[in-house]
């Protein structure tokens, strides 16, 4: 199969901190790849390289055939993103947070209102697409940020913990959404997040990063195999271990300096 | 392209309009000090000059206050984006940020020159006129001029921030300086010369008094060196803003 997403040797840097260790992974087109690894890992900053936000120190990065750094704007049209926090516009309302999505992007005009409606539907949110966003719960926000970034027809899209904070109703239906997305339009997902049991679900592969490198890749039956364990959960802590991680590598580095400060 | 600078710009339209709590806000300030100055040193003002109405020489003043704090909001707004999430949603999308700036520098510039031109009506209850329809569109000229540069002014500095936090120290340290040495509250002449220095370099000064010469006919350098000044500045501000904007991340 080909790949449709393919990173090698990927380095990030902040001050002395190095938060990715020069990996390399490739994601097979058509596939559901989980990124799993504990807080302050480095999978957000992975992320934000992927998606053009951060500039890694070193490294290369191939979306759909370009890359990442050097074909910015094809690369940016080939992947939807749903980052870990909210990025809509709480000022305006669902359907115009929308139609500002579809133009930025250049969606053709004469499809933008099909288009639009119908990523609606798939969330459920057609009916409250006059809302401000600033009224929509947590679960609702999110939705509208995965219908959202549907609009341009993403080749690949990206999940950072999208269902992060949500009840379990709420987490099951975006997990669906997501599901009939890879089925029907063999879209490609890209995801990460904390609850194993919903990654062994829906994942055909899975990397483990700690400490900025993968330590572990493969099916999730090959990763239970190669750990001897019974469920993702348990091959993920006993990979990882079970001490308790910061939350990430600039915010530690901040609550040192601070706690410096305070001795 | 243009659409994508319609959209940005008509983003920030909606916010202004439906912020009504800003609309009036921003309004207040340009109204209480073209009362309390007026009112305040206008009796002054005419006798020291030999009967010139201060009204006259405050006016342009005043809008051009509704105009400069108005772009530099609009330009730091950027900020807020960038702490409520919405910045990256533009900045991952397949658009050059030469096209943010332009889009961003325009929604606010727009939004300034509103506020200007409702200041602008407002001196008319004052008794403030305007001699002709030339002057008005010379006038109006300058305001999207001023209003272009500082909405500029806003992005750059924007850009370079991650929060709210330098913000007071931007408005007492430059807004309020460039306001208040620019010349619009009171004439320039006999200022100490370290004073009267700053004026000269302070960008707004040029524009008041570009402003001031296109509507009430008073002007100190001259409206065609004004023009030529506040337009070359502005095209200078974008095109450092949309270098510093390539570089930002989220």
């Amino acid at each position: 199969m080909q790949n449709i997403l393919s990173v090698q040797s990927l380095v990030k840097k902040f001050g002395d901190f190095t938060a990715v260790k020069n990996i390399s992974f490739n994601v097979e087109a058509g596939s559901i790849f989980a990124f799993l690894g504990p807080n302050g890992a480095g999978k957000s900053t992975t992320i934000k390289m992927l998606t053009t936000v951060l500039k890694p120190t070193s490294g290369k990065i191939i979306i759909n055939g370009f890359n990442v750094l050097k074909e910015q704007d094809k690369a940016r049209a080939s992947f939807g993103i749903v980052f870990q926090d909210s990025s809509l516009d709480d000022e305006l309302t669902a359907y115009e947070n929308v139609v500002y999505h579809a133009v930025v992007y250049k969606v053709p005009k004469k499809e933008r209102t099909e288009r639009i409606q119908k990523a609606l539907e798939i969330v459920g949110l057609w009916n409250r697409r006059e809302d401000y966003v600033k009224n929509y719960s947590g679960g609702m926000k999110r939705r509208l940020e995965i219908a959202r970034a549907l609009v341009h027809y993403p080749k690949i899209l990206f999940l950072d913990e999208p269902t992060v904070g949500l009840d379990p109703q709420t987490r099951n239906s975006i997990w669906d959404h997501i599901k009939k997305l890879n089925e029907e339009r063999n879209m490609t997902i890209f995801l990460t997040t904390h609850y194993m049991e919903e990654a062994e679900a829906i994942a055909d592969q899975v990397a483990v990063i700690d400490h900025g490198k993968i330590i572990e890749s493969g099916t999730v039956e090959e990763i239970k195999r190669q750990t001897e364990t019974e469920s993702l959960e348990e091959a993920f802590l006993k990979l990882t271990g079970r001490n308790i991680r910061d939350d990430n590598g600039t915010s530690r580095k901040r609550m040192m300096r601070g706690m410096g400060r305070m001795r | 392209m243009i659409e994508v600078i319609y959209a940005l710009c008509l983003r920030q339209l909606k916010h202004y309009w439906r912020s009504k709590a800003r609309l009036t806000g921003t309004l207040g300030q340009p109204m209480l000090f073209l009362i309390a100055f007026g009112f305040g040193f206008g009796p002054m003002y005419s006798k020291v000059s030999g009967g010139a109405n201060y009204i006259d020489f405050l006016a342009p003043g005043i809008v051009t206050m509704g105009i400069l704090f108005t772009a530099v909001f609009s330009g730091l707004e950027v900020i807020w984006d960038r702490q409520f999430g919405f910045l990256k949603e533009t900045l991952v999308a397949p658009i050059s940020r030469t096209e943010i700036m332009i889009g961003k520098t325009f929604g606010g510039a727009t939004i300034a020159i509103i506020q200007g031109l409702i200041i602008l009506g407002l001196t008319y209850i004052l008794g403030f006129r305007i001699p002709s329809i030339t002057s008005l569109v010379i006038g109006l000229i300058f305001m999207f001029l001023i209003a272009i540069f500082f909405t500029g002014i806003g992005l750059t500095i924007a850009s370079q921030m991650k929060d709210m936090q330098g913000f007071q120290m931007i408005l007492n340290f430059l807004i309020m300086p460039i306001f208040f040495l620019s010349g619009a509250l009171f004439p320039l002449k006999n200022l100490p010369p370290a004073i009267y220095f700053i004026s000269r370099i302070d960008p707004l000064t040029y524009g008041v008094d570009g402003l001031r010469g296109a509507i009430t006919g008073i002007s100190t350098f001259g409206v065609s060196s004004d023009l030529a000044l506040i337009g070359s500045l502005s095209v200078i501000i974008c095109l450092i803003g949309a270098v510093l904007f390539s570089r930002m991340e989220a």
